[in-house]
């Protein structure tokens, strides 16, 4: 059978090019033993081959701009054109990272201004704009954690405390810093159990990665308490910021006592999530981590702004990235944060807190489980299908896959791994009542289709480029590069 | 309320279906004395047009200079298609394509990327991008202490003509698990590694060795030698190259007698603008004996239940699994909108225009050293062979000249005394195809003045 | 119900061992993991001659949800690893205790000392995790 669209390299004809696009041809002298033999397999297509193809690509996609995607800890809100605009300004765009800051007096007020907000709204007194990514964050975390132990002479402090719950990153992360992981269950009610808490906490303790509201959906109700026992232990407490999005304007990290934050700005500040990438994993942290941020950070003399390095911070973990981060997308987030305002992010956290509640408790008039109906829902929440899958043998995946033939993207699925055949819900503040009222009859219907029709639902999607994937083969028969065919 | 759709009477509503009779009423969860009511710091909303206008004026300040500076980030020409398509909705504010038959785009962009890096590079397999250049060099050395069997030293040893920052970020993210990063000496007439210099490691367990190819000066290292002295001791071979030069340049799938096994970079040349540092686009490419070792997301080629072709994230259960002993990474995303300017970029260009702009490359930088080196008080500092770079020698501090003629409009390149303080006032000056000899000759005269005074 | 041999011995982390007439020990995953992981796509068997101590990770099994380690729960000296899983990963999933063996191993103990579950006590602890 023939692909909807083929492969560029398919469409690629000998001679055929996009000349308008060409420099005038030069010869470079290049000493011979250094030059390449064949030319490298590029396709040879025109201009408008190359338009149509990826036009049609992106028409294949689902895209917060095209659809409803409710994929909890994504938090999938409207990316707001004005900031693609204004960090594409030509001035913004062309400046090179190592030009004198003479020049970018204005790129860095900017970014200034932002470390000064992100501050703001995490209680936090300091930032750093560097890390690239979440993980890139939380790496930064566990990193300044370990930096400021050693600082002291408390080499002994080599454990990360995780809740089970976590996302995989927070163990993968701790391991890349030469840490133990030890986990600790949460309580039926979604807490964490603070006896697992004190069994843990020991001399070894270096810190706890936590996430609040946590993965599960619900706020962390003790966490002064958690806080307070893993100061006095000596241990410090990291905060992932996946979910800050529920708390915004409502509560800070820094004053829950948390040392250090990572925030993921294509999440909570709505940079776009561009298929992959790039994010943005800033992180902030209370006074005893001040001095081992990772450089370079905005500093302010006067009126004039500078990149303070390691001479101005001489126990800093160092850098994390080839310049000074992801500047395009601080500056999406720095004009999405100057359109909200003080009052706007108050309202992030209400509205996406009032869209989750809605949903939860329509969801459950429709019949549907969920995993923690005696709590509120933060931004999110968890809907479970473990009986669906038990009695109708159609899986949270069946439902998922479903739900995209009603034009809806399907929620988070696999994770949290706790619970079993979930469905983690995070409408965000940006969706209308409508909205979320269409995808609750959406999840109805196919609840009465998997009731009627098991077999129809567990062979979905029907209305897509194509239909359910072998991802099995995709392992075993391992086909990730086109190679071009012999002479 | 800026994004917020809702309505007085949606709230109504939404509240009356909850059961709560206010909104607060939803945080009554969090304890009281957690609760703030205000963001004193953050400032009052800004309507569309006055945020517009605020930055614009920002941007205006900073204005548009010459550019003469590579060192990690080059200036090219960008086709107009490559932005106005990777700005679509639909690949702008799309997600990770964990839905598979929701992202067929998205995939098959991957796809398309992944073999156009294999086959630049000569390798069998590459990823879907990584954060840049330099945590992938970084991700390579995890990688080389993964995928290597019979070393267990962990040591990798990194020219010091490599990019000094990614050198920097590569200690950082592998400190914690055990790498030791060993610096090689340079010949400070060829600006070049000394192969001889990797005599002193003979024999010993050595896990991999860098080779950047340009190196940071711009000039051109023996890969033969260097690789197969690696093979000859065990290690593994690491090449970090600038992709543009592959257009031109052996591929590290053809270095030394069987070729580099990993291959890494920073792929901003291909699409991405300057934009003050970021984002940008690494990529990593390997052979297909280590392609378990990759990091990163890969998309793969597989068919749907009709047996139609489709793509797929594949091979994602060792992304964040964790391997006792062995090294690891945390990494779970890639730079999916670059990784799309990059591979519009690639079939805009093709093998015949990518060719055109190395070639441009090399050419306006041997116009722009001559015209600078002829001027008094300025020499080249290397006499090898070099590609889009060249460090020249000035008889006075770099950085007040530099100042001077950003002064004037012109962003002269990169000053070396700082990482490189042996080679005294150094700076790294570049010239891509963007700049005509126009350009050229003004910086010649500029640099006249500032240095007749 | 998943298949749990009654002649077999099995760990709680789900590998099973089979005492050959030799002396030599053969292991392998049990049919409830081969379940739980799904169809595998990649399985890594060690080299003979690997000596291999106590809780060791000596295998992974990988499948498209996960890639899972296998721990050896005696030490010994491997004589085999069952190369045919490099091309044939899916014979774990259709045959776990007979062709899908993993590794056979000259042990440096006695089997009877190791920390390992009879048939009966192997799906007791499979019930009770639920």
């Amino acid at each position: 059978m023939k692909a909807i669209e083929p492969l560029i390299f398919e469409l690629s004809r000998s001679g055929r090019a996009a000349t308008a696009q060409y420099p005038a041809p030069t010869e470079a002298k290049i000493p011979e033993q250094f030059r390449r033999r064949a030319r490298p397999a590029l396709p040879e297509v025109s201009e408008l081959q190359v338009v149509r193809h990826y036009t049609r690509l992106s028409q294949m996609n689902f895209s917060i701009d095209t659809q409803f995607y409710p994929l909890g800890s994504c938090t999938m809100k409207y990316n707001p054109k004005v900031c693609n605009s204004l960090a594409m300004l030509p001035e913004f765009l062309g400046r090179h990272p190592l030009a004198p800051v003479s020049t970018g007096q204005g790129f860095m007020a900017c970014m200034f201004e932002l470390q000064e907000m992100l501050k703001a709204v995490t209680g936090m007194a300091g930032v750093s704009l560097t890390p690239m990514a979440g993980a890139q964050g939380e790496f930064t975390g566990v990193a300044m954690i370990r930096a400021y132990h050693r600082a002291r002479g408390d080499t002994a402090r080599n454990e990360i405390i995780v809740p089970d719950a976590a996302h995989g990153t927070n163990p993968a992360t701790a391991t890349m810093c030469g840490m133990k992981i030890r986990e600790i269950a949460s309580l039926p009610d979604g807490d964490v159990d603070l006896a697992a808490l004190d069994a843990v906490l020991s001399p070894a303790t270096a810190g706890i990665m936590l996430t609040n509201p946590c993965t599960l959906g619900v706020f962390e109700r003790r966490i002064v308490e958690v806080e307070r026992r893993v100061h006095a232990a000596g241990g410090l407490l990291y905060y992932d910021g996946a979910n800050l999005n529920a708390i915004l304007g409502k509560v800070l990290p820094g004053v829950m006592g948390f040392d250090v934050i990572h925030m993921n700005l294509h999440k909570t500040f709505s940079t776009p999530h561009g298929g992959g990438g790039p994010g943005s994993g800033a992180v902030g942290v209370g006074k005893r981590l001040l001095p081992y941020l990772p450089v370079p950070i905005v500093g302010r003399d006067g009126d004039r702004y500078r990149w303070l390095d390691e001479r101005d911070l001489p126990q800093s973990i160092g850098r994390l990235s080839g310049f000074m981060g992801n500047a395009g997308v601080l500056l999406r987030a720095y004009v999405y944060m100057r359109i909200l305002g003080a009052e706007g992010m108050e309202r992030v956290a209400e509205f996406s807190t009032l869209n989750a509640n809605y949903l939860m408790a329509r969801l459950r008039e429709a019949g549907f489980d969920a995993a923690y109906p005696g709590r509120r829902a933060s931004h999110e929440f968890i809907i479970t299908l473990r009986r669906q899958a038990h009695e109708l043998g159609v899986t949270a995946m069946d439902f998922a896959k479903r739900l995209l033939d009603y034009g809806y993207h399907a929620p988070t699925t696999y994770f949290p791994l706790l619970v079993p055949e979930c469905l983690l819900i995070e409408p965000t503040e940006t969706e209308t009542r409508e909205e979320l009222d269409g995808f609750v009859d959406a999840l109805a219907a196919i609840q009465r289709e998997a009731v009627a029709d098991a077999a129809m639902v567990k062979a979905a999607p029907y209305t897509l480029p194509v239909r359910r994937l072998d991802d099995v083969r995709a392992a075993k028969q391992l086909d990730v590069a086109w190679k071009p065919a012999r002479a | 309320m800026p994004y917020i759709p809702h309505t007085g009477e949606d709230v109504r509503a939404m509240l009356d279906r909850i059961g709560a009779t206010s909104i607060d009423e939803l945080f009554d969860e969090i304890p009281k004395e957690l609760r703030v009511d205000s963001l004193p710091g953050v400032p009052v909303a800004l309507s569309e047009m006055e945020v517009a206008r605020l930055v614009a004026v920002r941007a205006a300040a900073d204005g548009r200079p010459l550019n003469f500076i590579g060192a990690g980030a080059y200036e090219h020409h960008i086709p107009a298609p490559v932005w106005a398509l990777t700005t679509r909705g639909e690949i702008y504010s799309a997600y990770t394509p964990y839905q598979a038959e929701a992202s067929q785009g998205t995939l098959q962009i991957m796809y398309e990327f992944q073999s156009m890096i294999a086959g630049l590079t000569a390798m069998d397999v590459s990823n879907a991008s990584l954060y840049d250049g330099a945590s992938a060099l970084a991700e390579a050395c995890l990688m080389a202490v993964r995928a290597h069997r019979r070393s267990n030293s962990a040591r990798i040893l990194v020219p010091t003509t490599v990019n000094p920052t990614w050198r920097n970020v590569a200690r950082v993210i592998t400190e914690g698990q055990g790498l030791v990063l060993e610096e090689l000496p340079y010949c400070t007439e060829q600006g070049t590694t000394i192969p001889q210099a990797l005599a002193r490691y003979d024999g010993q367990d050595i896990t991999a060795l860098v080779i950047q190819q340009p190196n940071f000066f711009g000039q051109l290292e023996d890969v033969d030698a260097l690789s197969r002295w690696a093979r000859a001791n065990g290690a593994l071979i690491i090449a970090a190259v600038n992709p543009v030069t592959l257009a031109l340049l052996a591929p590290p799938g053809d270095w030394g007698d069987d070729g580099a096994d990993i291959a890494c970079g920073e792929a901003q040349p291909f699409g991405v603008p300057l934009s003050s540092g970021g984002p940008y686009v690494g990529f990593m490419a390997t052979r297909i004996a280590h392609v378990r070792q990759l990091p990163g997301r890969i998309a793969g080629r597989t068919v749907d239940l009709d047996g139609k072709p489709g793509y797929t994230l594949t091979l994602q259960a060792r992304e964040q699994h964790i391997r006792r002993g062995k090294a690891t990474s945390n990494i779970c995303t890639n730079q999916g909108l670059l990784m799309t300017a990059a591979t519009i970029y690639l079939s805009l260009l093709g093998p015949v225009g990518l060719e055109r702009v190395a070639n441009a490359c090399v050419t306006r930088t041997r116009e722009l050293v001559d015209a600078l080196s002829g001027l008094p008080g300025v020499r080249t500092a290397f006499a090898g062979p070099r590609f889009h770079e060249a460090v020249l020698l000035l008889e006075r501090p770099v950085a007040p000249v530099l100042e001077s003629l950003a002064a004037g409009g012109i962003i002269g390149g990169h000053d070396l005394s700082r990482d490189y303080p042996e080679l005294g006032h150094a700076l790294l000056v570049c010239a891509t195809e963007t700049r005509t000899s126009e350009d050229i000759g003004a910086y010649a005269q500029a640099l006249d003045r500032v240095l007749g005074r | 119900m998943s298949n749990i041999p009654g002649d077999l011995r099995y760990t709680k982390s789900h590998e099973w061992l089979r005492s050959l007439p030799d002396g030599s020990i053969e292991m392998g995953i049990s049919d409830h993991a081969q379940a739980a992981l799904g169809d595998l796509v990649f399985v890594e068997v060690p080299e003979a001659g690997r000596v291999l101590s106590v809780g060791d990770a000596c295998a992974v099994v990988e499948s498209v949800k996960a890639a899972s380690d296998v721990y050896i729960p005696i030490g010994g000296e491997v004589l085999a690893g069952n190369d045919l899983l490099a091309t044939q990963p899916e014979l774990v999933n259709q045959d776990p205790y007979g062709q899908g063996w993993i590794l056979r191993l000259r042990p440096t103990g006695d089997i009877g000392g190791a920390d390992l579950l009879d048939a009966t006590a192997y799906a007791a602890e499979i019930a009770a995790a639920g």
